[in-house]
């Protein structure tokens, strides 16, 4: 079994919050990400999707404190903070942004900011690094005269896969994006998926697809996790997650999602809402709003538990199987 | 109240707006540009009925629904509410009809002033239109955050907005519109910005309005949503409708080629339900210079020589099966 | 109906959104917390609770003669006498009655004209605020100490006066503060919302816009009290102030018209001087505190070089 590219183990995120408090964003979560795979991160807001991203990048605010590994290649990048994590971004971890109007300097040119990630980590320079970002820029599907514009001139579609090929300007070997085609319609969402999954094949790249839309992540992933008020509350291959769900959060939050062939199969909500992290959890956290909540829930909290062929979930429901998942 | 005409009945509506040519342009004595919003659409909705308008950023969607409560300027067309053409009134004149015909905005964070406290926004249209005694206000208040499903009203009635999560300010929005008993709701994208669990809660809402006898008009990029709630489905592609008819018709017997392609892009939930996607090449492109024939002709998989020709008119297409199938397509 | 029901109960057991980034703060909420504003606030205090008890603590004409001039500072006149003999002490206390007077006045008369032509402009755009934009800037171009020094000689030197010319040169500044913030509040949601369901013009200024930008015209008009304080104290040095009042600007004019530098009576030039200055600094700190606040954009926290902390995982190796 060789080592997957990426694990990320017992992550564990904390904010210190202005009146004093602390708010545990993401409690503990495991995944792993093996070279070529295309795996998302799902949740609705507030679930620390987000911020687990941000964690692997080393992305955290002044007021947040981490603890954890996230192993590359085995090594464990937050060892010590900055230090560690920082030679590996662009170079082997990449990042895309929601809304790529926030990732781009509006005063530089397109095809400058391409480049500079290339000589900021001595890749490329001068007329090198121009014709790499041009060959990226083709390759995204932007004609290599554009550039020498400016993010103002480009249109949504266009600047989001500008920020691709940005993010794939030193040959990364992870590709984080955070809800790449959420402010994107339709037609261009499934243009810019297609590119995300083609790249991912002919760069061999690992993909972390993070976004609460559910059928983006049908569509593109190969798996996912699911989380939950900062933790993952099952994780497995995108088709046991639709069709053999384990933990009740999942089962409804597929049945909240309108589909356009459901026909009048009834769409449902979960009443109530997720807890405050800035407060200890007790039991499970998704009791509340759980309808097959039962005895244990209240109090104790679930494991996350093997519970089919690399199938985990948090859930008493599945208490009947014996041993905790491994790691 | 005549019997015969629909509650809303909307044609050749255009609505432009003027863009500016530069400094350049304006010494060159380019032609003054407009942004061609809405650009003939024509359209009616019954009491009782929930209208999509679907579509993609730029297709003119939004603007209509403002254009047909007058909230912008329309430059041609006729508006006919409960059998009043209504576009050439006066803001005066429109007044009274604004209990009659209200909105739902997109955001449920910013639609609320958050100086207000939940009963004085939800009141505030009762003043304005000075109904109902002090006494009768505070009843109307309380039956309409109970409608809104905000009960018990007691619990809501003094909070301010920020102490509300997004679905339930999204409620409150919506009794406010509630409490003049409007005829018509024009609710604009109403939980596009609300995680997915909260959605249906809110659309239920209208759902179960609509079959007390409101008209909604409900704008949508969300097909999956209009595909599930709406009783018809009116697809909008730059400024004008190219595709219509029952919500079941358009969905699973798409004639227009965008309709098609649109919906095969549409991700599934069930992973094994991939398709193949029908991507079009390039993006809408802006409304500003629109050919005089058919417009989605550039991008078309299907488009043929006679397409550069004319520019089609709505018409039942040769594979429908409903009568009121409509798409705007030389070639269906 | 049911599902109304059930949307009910569903409702009610729905979260409250506890983002306390979301909430409105207060003036008072400001005011209480942020350490500059009480400073200024504090300075500011103190002089206003000077000037109000002035009747209690003056026994007299403050102006009278009551030793020889320019005494130094003793036992019983802590300051000192001026170049007419009156106890500085008195004469301070007086002048800071004027002073924060004209000040207050003057800062409420430019903030009620620049709050208005804001209002006015930011609102409803198009020509009237073409126009309001073209009067406010004529306004700007016209130097303000020779305007002033041109109306009072026109119009005589009354208090009243005074306020009014400093009144109507401090505005602009304040308008166009007001009309941005209009602009931006007049584009929100709620605002279209209210429109939408047939308020009117006036409901929409005095409802909705107005409370929005309230705060903002508080904080600046602190700050036009400052500027208002300094202009009196300049025009009464330039000899342009009413004569018959005291106010610190006249307490300098008199100490140069008395020689009181070829005398080396500080106490004659500095205290008054020194008032004007902590009260314009007050001003200052508490408005510029205020603005600040009010002003999310101004915060520069993310540029912070601190870097995200690590702690040693803890709990898995303990419990083996």
């Amino acid at each position: 079994m060789t080592t997957p590219l990426l694990e990320v183990e017992d992550l564990n995120v904390w904010f210190e919050l202005p009146s004093g408090g602390e708010l545990h964003a993401v409690r503990g979560i495991s995944f792993e990400l093996e070279a070529g795979e295309r795996f998302g991160l799902v949740g609705e807001s507030g679930c620390g999707k987000t911020t687990a991203m941000l964690s692997i990048m080393g992305l955290l605010p002044p007021n947040a404190t981490v603890a954890g590994e996230v192993r590359l290649d085995g090594e464990n990048i937050l060892a010590r903070g900055e230090e560690t994590v920082s030679p590996h971004r662009w170079n082997d971890i990449a990042m895309v942004f929601q809304g790529a109007m926030n990732a781009f300097n509006p005063v530089k040119t397109v095809g400058s900011q391409i480049e500079e990630p290339m000589e900021l980590h001595g890749i490329a320079e001068g007329r090198i690094a121009r014709r790499q970002a041009e060959e990226l820029l083709e390759r995204v599907g932007i004609p290599k005269d554009r550039a020498d514009r400016f993010p103002h001139e480009f249109s949504g579609g266009m600047r989001q896969r500008a920020a691709i090929a940005m993010a794939l300007a030193c040959e990364p070997r992870i590709l984080l994006a955070d809800e790449p085609t959420t402010a994107l319609d339709v037609m261009v969402q499934a243009q810019i998926l297609e590119l995300l999954v083609s790249l991912a094949a002919d760069f061999n790249l690992a993909l972390l697809l993070v976004t609460h839309d559910l059928p983006i992540v049908a569509q593109v992933c190969d798996r996912a996790a699911v989380m939950y008020a900062g933790e993952v509350a099952e994780s497995a291959s995108i088709d046991a997650l639709f069709h053999t769900p384990k933990h009740p959060y999942t089962r409804l939050l597929f049945a909240a999602t309108p589909d356009l062939r459901a026909g009048g199969e009834r769409v449902a909500s979960i009443p109530g809402a997720p807890p405050r992290l800035d407060k200890p959890i007790v039991g499970c956290p998704f009791q509340p709003r759980c309808d097959r909540a039962f005895a244990p829930c209240p109090t104790e909290t679930p494991l996350l538990k093997t519970v089919g062929e690399r199938h985990v979930a948090a859930c008493h429901l599945n208490d009947h199987v014996r041993e905790p998942a491994t790691a | 109240m005549n019997g015969s005409h629909s509650l809303l009945e909307v044609e050749d509506l255009v609505a432009r707006y003027p863009v500016g040519r530069g400094v350049v342009g304006a010494v060159t004595r380019q032609p003054k540009l407009e942004v061609r919003a809405v650009d003939g659409v024509s359209f009616s909705l019954d009491r009782g009925e929930m209208l999509a308008l679907v579509g993609e950023s730029g297709c003119g969607k939004t603007s209509t629904a403002q254009s047909v409560l007058r909230l912008i300027e329309t430059s041609g067309g006729s508006i006919r509410f409960d059998g009043q053409e209504i576009s050439g009134l006066s803001t005066k004149e429109l007044r009274p009809l604004r209990r009659r015909m209200q909105i739902v905005y997109q955001d449920p964070y910013e639609s609320l002033d958050p100086r207000f406290r939940v009963g004085a926004t939800i009141e505030e249209p009762l003043e304005v239109h000075k109904v109902g005694s002090r006494q009768e206000r505070r009843e109307a208040v309380k039956a309409a955050l109970e409608l809104a499903g905000l009960t018990p009203a007691e619990l809501y009635i003094d909070r301010y907005p920020h102490e509300l999560s997004g679905g339930q300010r999204q409620r409150v929005a919506i009794a406010a519109t509630l409490v003049l008993g409007p005829e018509l709701l024009v609710a604009d994208e109403p939980v596009s910005m609300l995680d997915v669990s909260v959605r249906a809660g809110i659309l239920s809402i209208l759902d179960e309005l609509r079959d007390k006898g409101l008209a909604v008009l409900m704008i949508t990029h969300d097909l999956s949503t209009a595909a599930h709630y709406a009783d018809r489905i009116a697809v909008m592609y730059l400024g004008r409708i190219v595709e219509e008819g029952p919500t079941r018709e358009v969905i699973e017997n798409p004639q227009h080629p965008y309709t098609r392609a649109l919906l095969s892009v549409v991700p599934k939930r069930d992973p094994r339900e991939r398709g193949t996607p029908q991507i079009l090449r390039g993006e809408t492109p802006n409304s500003i210079h629109i050919p005089p024939w058919c417009r989605f002709q550039p991008r078309c998989p299907m488009a043929i020589a006679d397409c550069k020709t004319v520019d089609p008119e709505l018409r039942r297409p040769a594979a429908s099966t409903h009568p009121e199938h409509r798409a705007a397509c030389i070639r269906v | 109906m049911s599902a109304s029901i059930q949307g009910g109960a569903a409702a009610a057991t729905e979260g409250v959104d506890v983002s306390a980034s979301r909430r409105p703060r207060s003036i008072r909420q400001i005011a209480l917390r942020e350490p500059t504003a009480i400073a200024g606030l504090a300075i500011i205090a103190f002089f206003v609770l000077v000037a109000l008890l002035e009747p209690i603590l003056v026994t007299g004409d403050p102006k009278a003669k009551v030793g020889p001039i320019f005494e130094p500072p003793s036992a019983t006149y802590p300051l000192g006498l001026d170049g007419g003999g009156a106890n500085m002490v008195d004469l301070l206390m007086a002048g800071a009655r004027v002073s924060l007077l004209v000040g207050f006045c003057a800062a409420l008369v430019s903030a009620f004209i620049g709050g208005t032509v804001g209002l006015l402009a930011g609102f409803y755009g198009g020509k009237v605020d073409v126009t309001l934009m073209r009067m406010t800037d004529y306004v700007i171009v016209i130097p303000d100490i020779p305007l002033m020094i041109v109306a009072a000689a026109l119009f005589g030197r009354s208090l009243t006066n005074i306020i009014i010319i400093i009144g109507i040169i401090y505005w602009t500044t304040t308008a166009r503060l007001i009309r941005a913030q209009v602009l931006s509040v007049r584009e929100r949601v709620y605002v279209k919302r209210a429109r939408a369901l047939g308020a009117g013009n006036g409901r929409l200024i005095f409802k909705h816009i107005l409370p929005q930008v309230a705060p903002l015209l508080v904080a600046n008009t602190v700050l036009l009290v400052a500027y208002a304080i300094f202009a009196e104290t300049f025009i009464t040095f330039l000899g342009l102030g009413d004569p018959s009042v005291i106010s610190w600007g006249r307490l300098i004019e008199n100490a140069f018209n008395d020689d009181a530098i070829l005398n080396d009576a500080w106490w004659a030039i500095i205290p008054p001087g020194l008032c004007v200055t902590l009260v314009v600094l007050g001003a200052t700190l508490f408005g510029q505190s205020l603005e600040d606040a009010l002003n999310p954009r101004l915060r520069v926290g993310h540029l912070s070089v601190r870097r995200f902390k690590v702690r040693p995982l803890r709990g898995k190796l303990d419990a083996e």
